[in-house]
């Protein structure tokens, strides 16, 4: 499954879009310096956290891409990031809970 | 590449822990311009992204050296903030001193030190009460 498959099929919003590439797995968290020592490169990865962070760890972990859940919209700083790094980043009303069902059920 | 490593120097601003990272994302960058491997790249990025992070929640910002050649990567995190009165706890993972206001922005998870321990081949850290901390991670391309 590849980030825009994942896209089309969970009906994501598309906060920012960049390149398409294969997603490998899944992480969901909040805290980021344990994202940052779990997710892998090519990860989904799933959180509520919205700030100017959330794309600096994006970027250094490699992930494919980043779903915010809950209906949570990044700041607009963290938007910019996503821009300027080329990242893919994405919305969605669910939970964090049923997202990460609905990814590895997909994965 | 040439016998004298490669060097960039990058001052780390204190507070400012809402676009803090730069540093490291432009350490990625150029890593991945002077061809580094995906993972060597990721390691290296991580480090040091937890010593800049940890430099401007704890110590009001430092100075990050970085210096390349062909089998190494050096990073040296060197700031003059409080240091650290306990080494071996704040090393646990889990630890943490941060302050609410950064834990709402994500941080404080107490990963950061161990995260760096983790991802790098050597780990050296420095510390004097009052004086500051100095932290070398040492990467080895494999
Ligand atoms: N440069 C530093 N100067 C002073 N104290 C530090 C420094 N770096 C770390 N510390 C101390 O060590 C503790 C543990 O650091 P660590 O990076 O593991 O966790 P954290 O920064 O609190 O949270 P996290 O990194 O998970 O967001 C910190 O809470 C702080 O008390
Ligand atoms: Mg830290």
């Amino acid at each position: 499954m590849t980030v825009f498959e994942l896209r089309d099929a969970l009906d994501l919003t598309v906060f920012h879009e960049e390149e398409d590439r294969p997603v490998t797995g899944g992480y969901a968290g909040d805290l980021l310096s344990w994202v940052m020592g779990r997710a892998e490169s090519g990860d989904c990865w799933i959180t509520i956290m919205s700030n100017r962070n959330v794309p600096a760890v994006c970027s250094l972990t490699d992930a494919a891409m980043v779903i915010f859940a809950e209906d949570v919209v990044p700041d607009e700083a963290a938007l910019e990031a996503a821009r300027d790094n080329g990242l893919n980043f994405y919305g969605s009303p669910l939970s964090v809970f049923e997202l990460c069902a609905k990814v590895s059920a997909l994965l | 590449m040439s016998a004298e490593p490669l060097h960039v120097h990058y001052t780390v601003d204190g507070g400012n822990f809402t676009s803090a990272g730069e540093a490291s994302v432009k350490v990625k960058r150029l890593l991945r311009q002077l061809g580094s491997s995906p993972e060597m790249i990721r390691r290296v990025s991580i480090a040091m992204y937890e010593g800049e992070i940890n430099m401007v929640i704890h110590a009001n910002g430092g100075d990050a050296d970085v210096y390349v050649d062909d089998e190494t990567i050096r990073i040296v995190l060197k700031d003059t903030g409080p240091g650290i009165k306990d080494v071996e706890q704040a090393m646990q993972e889990g630890y943490s001193t941060a302050p609410d206001n950064v834990r709402a922005l994500g941080f404080g998870a107490g990963m950061g030190l161990p995260n760096m321990k983790r991802f790098s081949d050597t780990f050296k850290l420095d510390t004097v009460v009052g004086q500051g901390t100095t932290i070398e991670l040492g990467f080895i391309n494999k």
